[in-house]
């Protein structure tokens, strides 16, 4: 049944009838016909937000937690340029997203008009798709089709940018019977051959490692418990990239930690020694691979993943998989129950023997003090403290984020929320509050650093506006950590510009917002003040005074393999500078 | 020979690189060329020669034909890079279904006088060369033919007057009974 309406209200009921319950937004003088028709109803929710950036990653950590696309609405010029950060972050981390961006009207485009700019033009390299609506026939279409194409396939931003004239113009509206786009037909079903061998491969594997990523998060629960199944059944370990933990329960024995730049030991060992390597749902970034040509030597490659572009990108593969991760999962779980198989039994015995002794070397092992708070016991205890609770976590960029994935033990999948691909300071602050719209009565924390949590502090006003408890707890180090440890590492020690000089008091800082502020300098006050930090029901800015000088280990130094790997103990062994690790050609690289 | 894309400075492998031609087939929608240029610039790929225009009317269907070097996991890369936009149907390598055929029409102005222009009339001749215009000082030929024929007539053209060239590009289709 057609309906006749104006643009700016087939967009609020294509909305609905997308099932969206909450929008992040900022109004502006090219969107205000769609703010008038948001004021007339109540089924979707709009959440003012500080900065248009806040906006987009308050969407992420929404639909990161949830599983849910995340919708974004902003004006142009300024509107839209501030968002750009926020959708070349969910582009790199595979965010499904739909940005609805004002324009000017349609016969001022071109004409350098107040506040225009070329929003496709700009956001076409950092969207996976994005439409300019010129007419208002189009607008129902378009509107269901953005969400199909963000949700479907590698999943992304979408950006539908609206001149003002559409906005006003009447048209009639339907709901299109299914809004899938009119070619565009993603692969989710794995070739079953391609499957089966990598079911054979398994099947003789000795060395074998499951490497999995953000794919299986975001292909849902249903992979992440098919994920399980698949890896109990083998025996096989496993280990993840910094987007998909979670998926597999670190609690588990078979679980051997992060991988990649600052994994752990026994899981970049792995990485190194196995002869078969199963990658699910991840892409061989290069903070996973290190150095390529001494990239797991070894090994026979399975690659399961749903963008054929991310096959044999930068890495060779044996055995590539192009379909959805609980698609895939689930044929590889029947075909290996059908076919009776059994893991290769003496050998894989061999195998977790050879792990259990890198394993021994604990190298996430650090030397704890009584005089001031270690990084890594302070997110230990904060861990410890929350385990029980359903607790989400997202972060900022930095030293604080590798030791958060490296400490904080993750269990369920959709719970960690961290910028990986684009390594966004200021990501956590407003993907918390966009968790905490998701998860109302959740505990959502955003780890974050001194210098990160100042790039979008201003989303504490809208903390404390919905009434959201988020917990903003800070590993206050003074430095941008993970830059002056790069310094230590690349240019000798010289810290140029990465001391966070002039400080604010974060206490005040988070009263001034109406918040709760939170102090703790001293290892014994820790508990008691974590404790204090949960049970307030309200937004507090928790200021952790850590030691200045600890550094981010292991870790893989540029340019170096993943058994060329870097303990916190190594330099106390060995004697040697830190300074000197890192050779002329690793020092050109990120 | 060209260097396999990697994180790191030094080539870590290296692959003979080829010259390929892509028949691309999308929806002939505003921006989609900026997608497909704009993949091609931001990824590092070449694009020897780019030719598009709308070739199914009603169902607004385009073909572009992009003539690009690269090694082969390259050339598997930027496949895999056109196929996952959204507007793009499908792409097809034609220089791997077999020899394709392909064409391209250069427009060629020529200036001069006595034994030059004379020349120029040979030559166009030869090559089979249609005149488009003349003038007493001047003529405009229509060439078409391969990349190479094309080339040599232009580098043959520029010893006896040429002022002016313009190429439409590489048109290509496979040879045989098969559509695309
Ligand atoms: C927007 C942005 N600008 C710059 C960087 C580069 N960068 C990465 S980590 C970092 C320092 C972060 O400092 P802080 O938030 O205090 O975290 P720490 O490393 O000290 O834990 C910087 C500047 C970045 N990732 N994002
Ligand atoms: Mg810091």
């Amino acid at each position: 049944m057609s309906e006749m309406m104006t643009g700016a209200e087939m967009v609020i009921r294509a909305l609905q009838d997308q099932g969206v319950d909450h929008i992040f937004g900022y109004p502006g003088g090219a969107v205000l016909p769609i703010y008038d028709a948001l004021f007339h109803q109540e089924k979707v929710r709009h959440v003012l937000v500080r900065h248009e950036q806040g906006a987009v990653h308050a969407a992420e950590g929404y639909a990161r937690s949830s599983g849910k696309p995340g919708v974004v609405l902003v004006t142009s010029g300024p509107g839209a340029t501030n968002a750009i950060t926020g959708l070349a972050d969910a582009m790199m981390d595979s965010i499904p997203l739909v940005c609805i961006t004002g324009q000017v009207p349609t016969h001022l485009i071109g004409t350098d008009a107040f506040q225009e700019c070329d929003t496709v033009g700009i956001t076409r390299h950092c969207t996976k798709h994005n439409y300019l609506v010129k007419s208002i026939e189009d607008l129902p279409r378009v509107m269901h089709e953005a969400f199909y194409v963000a949700q479907n396939g590698r999943p992304g931003p979408v950006v539908v940018d609206l001149p003002k004239d559409i906005q006003f113009k009447t048209g009639s509206y339907v709901r299109p019977l299914s809004n899938q786009h009119k070619t565009y037909r993603p692969t989710v079903k794995g070739d079953i051959e391609h499957i089966r061998a990598a079911i054979e491969l398994m099947a003789n594997a000795k060395r074998p490692v499951f490497y999995t990523g953000g794919g299986v998060v975001n292909s849902g629960p249903h992979a992440a418990t098919l994920l399980r199944e698949l890896v109990r059944l083998t025996g096989f370990p496993i280990t993840s990239t910094l987007m998909g933990l979670g998926a597999y329960p670190a609690s588990d024995k078979q679980w051997l930690g992060m991988l990649g730049m600052h994994g752990t030991y026994e899981a970049n060992l792995a990485m190194h020694e196995c002869d078969v390597m199963i990658n699910i749902g991840a892409r061989f970034d290069d903070r996973i691979t290190g150095r390529l040509d001494a990239f797991s030597p070894f090994s026979k490659r399975i690659h399961v993943d749903i963008d054929p572009s991310s096959i044999n990108k930068t890495v060779k593969v044996d055995i590539p998989i192009v379909g959805d991760c609980a698609h895939v999962l689930e044929d590889m779980v029947r075909l290996w129950r059908q076919g009776a198989h059994q893991a290769e039994k003496v050998a894989l015995k061999d195998w977790w023997g050879k792990i259990e002794g890198w394993r021994a070397r604990n190298c996430l092992g650090f030397r704890n003090s009584t005089e001031t708070i270690k990084p890594q016991y302070a997110i230990q205890r904060l861990y410890e403290l929350t385990k029980d609770r359903e607790t989400y976590i997202t972060t900022e960029v930095g030293q604080h984020q590798m030791w958060a994935a490296q400490y904080f033990r993750f269990e369920e999948p959709n719970r960690w929320m961290t910028s990986g691909g684009h390594g966004t300071m200021g990501y956590g602050l407003p993907a918390a509050v966009g968790a905490q719209l998701a998860h109302p009565n959740a505990l959502v924390i955003d780890i974050a650093g001194e210098a990160s949590i100042q790039m979008m502090l201003q989303e504490m006003s809208t903390a404390l506006q919905y009434n959201l408890p988020i917990k903003v707890f800070i590993l206050n180090n003074e430095y941008m950590g993970m830059v002056r440890q790069w310094q230590e590492l690349l240019h000798g020690g010289r810290y140029s510009q990465s001391y966070s000089e002039s400080l604010p008091d974060f206490v005040k800082l988070a009263e001034a917002y109406g918040g709760v502020g939170i102090r703790c300098d001293n290892p014994g006050d820790l508990d008691a003040k974590i404790l204090e930090m949960i049970n307030v029901n309200r937004p507090v800015i928790f200021d952790c005074l850590v030691d200045k000088t600890e550094n981010c280990f292991p870790m893989i130094p540029s340019g170096k393999a993943h058994n060329e790997m870097l303990l916190n103990d190594y330099l106390g062994e060995t004697g040697a500078d830190i300074g000197s690790v890192i050779d002329e050609k690793g020092k050109m690289l990120v | 020979m060209l260097q396999m894309k990697t994180h790191y400075p030094d080539a870590t492998r290296v692959e003979p690189s080829h010259r390929r031609t892509l028949a691309i087939i999308v929806d002939n929608e505003p921006g989609v060329l900026a997608r497909i240029a704009g993949l091609f610039s931001g990824r590092g790929y070449n694009i020897e020669s780019l030719t598009v225009t709308e070739t199914e009317h009603e169902a607004h269907i385009s073909r572009i034909t992009i003539v690009t070097t690269g090694t082969d996991s390259i050339i598997q890369q930027i496949k895999s890079q056109l196929e996952r936009l959204v507007p793009v149907h499908r792409v097809v390598d034609l220089t791997l279904t077999g020899e394709a055929v392909e064409r391209e029409l250069c427009l060629v102005k020529v200036v001069g006088k006595g034994d030059h222009r004379v020349e120029a009339m040979r030559l166009a001749s030869a090559f089979g060369a249609r005149t488009l215009d003349a003038t007493l000082t001047s003529f405009v030929y229509e060439l078409t033919g391969t990349t190479d024929e094309v080339e040599r007539f232009i580098k043959l053209m520029t010893a006896v007057g040429l002022v002016e060239v313009s190429r439409t590009g590489v048109a290509a289709m496979a040879r045989g009974a098969e559509g695309m």
